[in-house]
């Protein structure tokens, strides 16, 4: 692998394929991680919440039996492999999107991997939160909604954010194995000129990229979470 | 209701916490109406710079004072204190309680206050009731519990336990106890007229003025020979405005 990685072939390939497919994969990760990480916390969050809200002890108290389907669905979804439950959610995606293949198509295995893992996460942020605030809230008289809704996701916002930021860098990392399947990105890249074409000098210039990107995303996610933090003295 | 640990929401800034009671029963599209009020909150707790800062620059004597001021939010008729000044420091107590007096005089609100510092009650409060692994077994007036305890539990808390016992011998001498209800009782000098009018040596076992409810009430414990005790009980009981009684043995 590492013997003529430099040769003058190598990096003329490099060059033509920097010029004519990273723009476009570069591209389609971003957009592909952003979506998927988006719709996993539109699903996840209400559910992390239900997770937490709905025990014994919760603002919500929900049925024994429900809460144990709600776990047992989560665990479920987060045993099974990334590259085992794609391929198991084929019919899905066709239902949905009408095909399997593509980069759009990997939206929904990507989003059906992440919203159980981003449901735990919500789960962690909301537990982390003071019990006694709730108890404050509840002796003015909140409902349950609105402990919810006023207090525990708003006092929890910068947790959230950060959990957040560890979600979007994971699933930028299962959408570069979704290029298996058919999906597109940089992920694509790096098996077909790596695993493929032996062409391993294109397939590190992709990792490096996906190094690059997961930087980005980290740091604007923690800047974020820091900046909305009002407990911190500035 | 406030508690000990002030519970403010710390992602909202003071104005924002002192609005939350409100917004909660229901006022909603009336947020101009709210900030003027919650405003006018922070400035009887004195904290209307403060309205948009956040908890977490905040001391902790400002943070139970936005917690006071998020408490008389819905107006109500009873402020309940949960061991509100237990995390404070003296001083602050100190300021916190006067303002406490405040709010009780100016705005006619009850207050009722749980706390386990005895100098907290003697300070501000009127009434008192004495719990006990659940129970309450005394109640009364401050200056009434704190000058004379009945129960063991209120005895605990009013009277320090020391070398008291030890002092004085329980086979040689009765305790008494007495309470001066003025300051021309204080005046009188007790000890020494029972030494040179009745010829009775007491022993002075302790002796403390405390402030309780805005009135001084001075004590003290004597100890006198069991056989001259009938004696000195007649003499002391013939003083006016001298509350005078029996110390059991295994009291203070």
């Amino acid at each position: 692998m590492y013997n003529n990685l430099f040769s003058p072939d190598s990096i003329a390939e490099l060059t033509v394929a920097m010029q004519t497919q990273f723009p476009k994969a570069i591209w389609e990760t971003f957009y592909v991680t952003l979506l998927s990480t988006a719709l996993a916390v539109v699903i996840g969050l209400p559910l992390g919440v239900l997770l937490v809200a709905g025990e014994k002890d919760g603002v919500l108290p929900l049925p024994k039996a429900l809460m144990s389907v709600l776990n047992v669905i989560i665990n479920l979804l987060r045993s099974i492999p990334f590259l085992i439950l794609m391929i198991m959610v084929f019919p899905l995606s066709r239902l949905i999107i009408g095909t399997t293949v593509g980069t759009t198509a990997t939206i929904v295995p990507l989003v059906v991997a992440a919203f159980p893992f981003v449901a735990r996460l919500v789960e962690s942020s909301l537990r982390e939160i003071d019990p006694n605030i709730i108890e404050a809230a509840q002796s003015m008289g909140a409902t349950p909604m609105q402990i919810i809704c006023k207090v525990m996701i708003p006092e929890s916002v910068p947790s959230l954010l950060q959990n957040f930021t560890i979600a979007l860098t994971t699933i930028l990392g299962y959408s570069a194995m979704s290029g298996i399947i058919g999906g597109g990105g940089l992920g694509k890249i790096a098996i077909d000129y790596g695993y493929y074409r032996y062409k391993y000098l294109v397939m590190f210039a992709a990792v490096v990229l996906l190094i690059i990107l997961v930087q980005i995303f980290q740091s604007v996610g923690t800047h974020l979470a820091t900046k909305s933090d009002k407990r911190l003295k500035k | 209701m406030i508690f000990q640990r002030f519970n403010l929401l710390m992602q909202r800034n003071c104005l924002a916490n002192v609005c939350f009671p409100m917004e909660l029963s229901g006022l909603r599209g009336e947020k101009k109406w709210r900030e003027q009020r919650a405003l006018e909150l922070l400035d009887i707790v004195g904290l209307k710079d403060k309205a948009k800062a956040y908890p977490a620059q905040l001391s902790g004597g400002q943070q139970q004072r936005v917690a006071i001021a998020r408490a008389l939010a819905t107006n109500p008729k009873v402020l309940l204190c949960d061991e509100a000044t237990s995390a404070l420091d003296p001083k602050t107590t100190r300021q916190i309680l006067e303002l406490i007096g405040d709010i009780n005089k100016k705005l006619g609100i009850t207050v009722v206050i749980i706390t386990h510092q005895m100098s907290v009650v003697k300070e501000v409060c009127n009434h008192v009731a004495i719990l006990d692994d659940g129970e309450v077994v005394e109640e009364g007036l401050v200056s009434t519990v704190f000058s004379a305890p009945k129960s063991a539990a209120a005895r605990h808390l009013v009277f320090p336990r020391g070398a008291d016992i030890d002092v004085s011998d329980p086979q040689q001498q009765r305790r008494i106890r007495l309470i001066f209800r003025s300051a021309k009782t204080t005046s009188i000098p007790l000890v020494a007229q029972l030494a040179t009018e009745e010829g009775i040596s007491a022993t002075v076992i302790s002796a403390n003025t405390q402030k309780l409810s805005e009135e001084v009430y001075g004590s003290m414990l004597l100890g006198v020979p069991n056989a001259q005790f009938e004696q000195a009980m007649d003499f002391l009981r013939g003083i006016e405005n001298l509350q005078v009684e029996e110390a059991s043995v295994d009291v203070q």
